[in-house]
C-alpha cells in the first residue's frame, strides 16, 4: 500500500513538473539543422511539444537542403537552424520571416542579445555561441615539457618535438576536407593575418594578398604534421583521430569539445589528457586566427501563421532556461540562454569572444567566396601549384560565380 | 502497320517523351541562357550576440520588384557557357598567348574546373568501359564452363557488386583503402612504405575510382554475355572442335563474333553510364583529386549558394558530350542494321 502511495505521489510530482514546462502547439513543426549535440538537444526540446506534429531532420548536409526545403509554398521545413554564415543564404532568397510580432507574443523569456536583428527586424533567435579553438593532449605536452601553444608557430614547434621524440607520427589534427572545411580553416588563418575577404564596401574579392599567401603557407606547414589523408577529413573524422590517440594538437569547434572524449572505446590516457584553451594567433598578430559564430533558429516565410506561431513556440520551448538544469546539456555549448553559467568545456569559446575574435562575416556574397576557396585551394595543399596561383584561381572562380548571381 | 494504327500505338510513348525528355531539355537550355537579376545592395545595421555592425545586405524589396518585372531573370546569352566555370574561352585564349610550351598550356587548361572534370570523366569512361567488357566476358566464359550445380551460386556472387548501391559500395571501399583500413594497411605492407596513402595521391585515387568502376559494372557485362553464350550455335562449335580448334580458337573465331552485337550493346549502355560517373566521387570524398561533370552539376545545385544557371549550362554541355561520344557507336549500329536489311 505504502509503495502504491509513493508511486502515486511520484506520478503526481512528475505531472506537475511537466505541466510547468508544458508546450502546447496546434500546427506542424519541421526543423532542419546541423547534427552536433547542442542542436540535437534543441531538436529534442521542440519535440516535447504536444498538440502538433513535430519532426526534425538534423544532418551534416543541412546546408545542402535547407534552402530548397524552404523555397516551396508551403515550405517543407518550418524552421532552419542556422549560423551567422548560413542565415545569409536564406536572407538572399527571402525565405525566412521577420519575427518581431512573434517575439512580442511568445518571446518573453528571450534575452535581447539573443535576437538577431537585420536592418531593425528580428530575423533569427540565437541560442549558442561557437568558435574554433585549441584542443590538446596535456599529457603529451607535459612529456615534451612544453606549455599549451598560444600561437600557431608554437604549435608547429611542439608538433615537431612530438614527432622527433617518437610520441606520435602525425600529432596535428585539422578539419581540412576539401570544400567547406578547408575553406573555413583558410578563413581562420586569413583573419589571423589581418586579411579582408572583400574590398571595403564592395563585392570585389581581395584574398589574393600577402595575408592570403601567408595563411596558405601556414596551412601547408601544419599539414606536414597531419594524417596524409587530411583532404578527406572533416571535423568528425578529425575528432575520431583525436579519440584514437593519434592527434595531440588541433583547432576544433567549441560545440564538439564537451563530448569529444565521451564516445565509447576512447583510451583512458586520451580521456585524462584532454584539455582545451583559447584560439591561437598567427604571424605575430593579436587577433586570434579563428572566427566567432552564433547558432540560432529561423521561421520559414512560406508557412501559415499557425505553423509559424507553433514553430516559434516549440523552438522557444526548446531553448528555455530550464534545460540548463541538466548538467550534461549545460556543458554541450556556450548557451546564450538566461542563467547559463560557463562550464570548463566553454573556456575556449569564451577566450575567443574575449580576445576580439572577428565574427564570421554576414555578407550576401561570402557563401560564394567560401565555395570558391573550398574548391580551388586543394591544388596548393597537394603541392601542385603556388599559393599565388591558388589565390588567383579563387578570385577567378568567385568572380565568375558572382557575375552569374548578379553580385558583380 | 497502318499510319493511323502506328499513330495511336506511338502516342502514349510520344507524349511521355515530350514530357520527360523534351520539356526538361527546353527548361535547362533556357535556364542556361538566363541568370538571376543583379542584386540591389544596401548597407544596414546588423545586431547579434557580438554587438552591432554595418554590413551589406540585399535590398529585398527592390530585388523583388525587379524580379516581378522580369520573372525569367536576366538574359545573358552564352555568357555562362563562356565563363571560367565552363568553357573558359577568355582564359584559354590567354593561356595560348602566354604559355611558353604546349605542356604549360595544358597545365593551365587542366587548372580550369570544367576541363579538369572533363579529363577525369573521359579517362574514367574510356578506361572503365573496355576493361569491364573484357572482365565481364572472362567471368561469363568461366562461369559457363562450370559444373551446373555450382553455376547458381557463382552467378549470385558475381552479381553482388551490381546489387550493392553505388554510394554504399564506394563508401565501403573508401574505408577499406583508408591508410588505417584493411586494404590500405595491406598495400603499405606490400610496398613497404608506411606513408602510402591512396587518398592523398591523385593518381592512386584515379586508379581506385577506376577499379571501383570496373568492379561495380562488370557484373552487368557478365550477365549480358552469359545470356548470349547460351545461344552460341552448338553445331558450329562442334564442327570447330572436329577441325581441331583449340579452346582459345573456338572463343576467338566462334564465340566472340557471335557475341559482337552484344558487345556493341554493352558498350553503348556503359559509355552512357560511366560518362555520368558521380557516386564514387562522393563516396570516396575524392573531389580534391577527381571531379566529374555530374559532380559539378551536383555541387552547383546543392549548397547554400545555388548556381542554377551554372548547373544548367554544365548539363547542356554534358548532353552535347554524350551525343558526341555515342555517335560512333550509333553509326556502327546503323550500318549493321542497313547491312542486314
Amino acid at each position: 500500500m505504502l509503495l502504491n502511495k509513493l508511486a502515486l505521489a511520484g506520478g503526481m510530482a512528475l505531472l506537475t513538473s511537466t505541466a510547468v514546462g508544458a508546450c502546447e502547439i496546434n500546427a506542424r513543426v519541421n526543423i532542419v539543422g546541423n547534427e552536433f549535440p547542442a542542436i540535437q538537444t534543441v531538436g529534442a526540446g521542440a519535440a516535447e511539444c504536444s498538440g502538433g506534429d513535430v519532426s526534425s531532420n538534423l544532418t551534416a548536409d543541412h546546408q545542402k537542403i535547407n534552402l530548397a526545403g524552404m523555397q516551396g509554398n508551403p515550405a517543407e521545413y518550418t524552421s532552419a537552424i542556422i549560423a551567422n554564415s548560413s542565415i545569409v543564404a536564406l536572407m538572399n532568397e527571402d525565405v525566412i520571416r521577420p519575427l518581431g510580432d512573434l517575439v512580442d507574443a511568445h518571446g518573453a523569456g528571450l534575452k535581447k542579445n539573443q535576437l538577431i536583428t537585420i536592418n531593425g527586424e528580428v530575423m533569427a533567435v540565437a541560442f549558442m555561441a561557437n568558435a574554433q579553438h585549441l584542443v590538446y593532449r596535456k599529457d603529451v605536452l607535459d612529456a615534451i615539457g612544453v606549455a599549451p601553444p598560444k600561437t600557431y608557430e608554437e604549435l608547429l614547434s611542439a608538433a615537431k618535438m612530438i614527432r622527433e621524440k617518437g610520441l606520435m607520427e602525425n600529432p596535428v589534427g585539422g578539419a581540412y576536407k576539401a570544400g567547406w572545411n578547408l575553406a573555413q580553416e583558410f578563413n581562420n588563418m586569413f583573419m589571423g593575418f589581418g586579411g579582408e575577404h572583400f574590398k571595403a564596401g564592395t563585392a570585389q574579392p581581395s584574398v589574393n594578398s600577402e595575408a592570403g599567401v601567408k595563411a596558405l603557407e601556414m596551412m601547408k606547414e601544419l599539414s606536414a604534421y597531419m594524417n596524409p589523408d587530411f583532404l578527406t577529413h572533416d571535423s568528425n573524422a578529425t575528432n575520431a583521430e583525436y579519440r584514437a590517440g593519434n592527434v595531440a594538437l588541433m583547432n576544433m569547434w567549441g560545440s564538439r569539445a564537451a563530448t569529444l572524449v565521451e564516445a565509447d572505446g576512447v583510451p583512458q590516457e586520451v580521456v585524462d589528457g584532454f584539455a582545451i584553451a583559447g584560439p591561437m594567433t598567427v604571424g605575430g598578430g593579436s587577433i586570434p586566427a579563428s572566427t566567432l559564430w552564433w547558432d540560432g533558429w529561423t521561421v520559414a516565410k512560406n508557412v501559415s501563421d499557425e505553423e509559424a506561431a507553433a514553430t516559434f513556440k516549440a523552438m522557444t520551448h526548446a531553448i528555455r532556461p530550464a534545460i540548463l538544469d541538466d548538467a550534461e546539456i549545460a556543458t554541450q555549448a556556450v548557451w546564450l540562454i538566461d542563467g547559463y553559467n560557463p562550464t570548463p568545456a566553454a573556456e575556449g569559446v569564451f577566450a575567443a569572444a574575449q580576445s576580439q575574435t572577428i565574427p564570421y562575416p554576414m555578407l550576401p556574397f561570402m557563401g560564394l567566396m567560401h565555395t570558391a576557396l573550398g574548391a580551388e585551394l586543394t591544388d596548393f595543399m597537394q603541392g601542385k601549384e603556388s599559393a599565388e596561383q591558388a589565390l588567383k584561381d579563387v578570385e577567378a572562380a568567385y568572380t565568375a560565380a558572382a557575375k552569374e548571381k548578379g553580385f558583380l | 502497320m497502318k499510319h493511323r494504327t502506328f499513330f495511336w500505338f506511338f502516342l502514349p510513348t510520344g507524349l511521355a517523351m515530350l514530357l520527360f525528355i523534351a520539356a526538361p531539355l527546353v527548361s535547362i537550355i533556357s535556364q542556361s541562357l538566363y541568370a538571376p537579376h543583379e542584386a540591389v545592395f544596401v548597407t544596414v545595421e546588423n545586431c547579434g550576440p557580438f554587438g552591432c555592425k554595418q554590413e551589406t545586405t540585399i535590398d529585398q524589396e527592390a530585388t523583388a520588384a525587379i524580379r516581378e518585372a522580369k520573372p525569367g531573370g536576366r538574359f545573358v546569352g552564352l555568357d555562362v557557357y563562356l565563363d571560367r566555370g565552363h568553357l573558359a574561352i577568355a582564359e584559354i585564349g590567354e593561356a595560348w598567348r602566354s604559355s611558353t610550351s604546349i605542356g604549360a598550356f595544358f597545365d593551365t587548361v587542366y587548372n580550369l574546373p570544367f576541363y579538369r572534370a572533363l579529363a577525369f570523366t573521359l579517362t574514367y569512361t574510356f578506361v572503365c568501359t573496355p576493361l569491364l567488357i573484357g572482365l565481364g566476358f572472362v567471368i561469363a566464359i568461366s562461369v559457363n564452363a562450370l559444373h551446373r550445380h555450382l553455376k547458381g551460386l557463382v552467378i549470385f556472387f558475381s552479381l553482388l557488386p551490381m546489387i550493392v548501391t553505388p554510394l554504399v559500395g564506394s563508401l565501403i571501399l573508401f574505408w577499406m583503402i583508408d591508410s588505417r583500413g584493411v586494404l590500405g594497411n595491406f598495400l603499405q605492407y606490400l610496398t613497404g612504405d608506411p606513408d602510402l596513402s591512396l587518398k592523398a595521391s591523385s593518381p592512386l585515387m584515379w586508379v581506385s575510382l577506376i577499379i571501383y568502376g570496373i568492379w561495380s559494372s562488370a557484373p552487368f557485362a557478365f550477365v549480358v554475355f552469359y545470356a548470349g553464350l547460351q545461344t552460341v550455335p552448338k553445331d558450329t562449335l562442334e564442327a570447330a572442335q572436329i577441325d581441331g580448334a583449340t579452346r582459345w580458337q573456338q572463343i576467338r573465331f566462334v564465340t566472340i563474333p557471335h557475341l559482337m552485337p552484344l558487345v556493341t550493346f554493352v558498350a553503348l549502355i556503359q559509355l552512357m553510364d560511366n560518362y555520368r560517373v558521380f557516386e564514387p566521387i562522393v563516396g570516396f570524398n575524392a573531389e580534391a583529386h577527381a571531379t566529374s561533370l555530374s559532380w559539378i552539376i551536383f555541387n552547383d545545385l546543392g549548397g547554400e549558394t545555388q548556381q542554377l544557371s551554372a548547373a544548367a549550362t554544365t548539363s547542356v554541355l554534358t548532353i552535347l558530350g554524350i551525343a558526341v561520344l555515342l555517335t560512333p557507336v550509333l553509326i556502327r549500329t546503323w550500318r549493321d542494321f542497313q547491312g542486314r536489311s
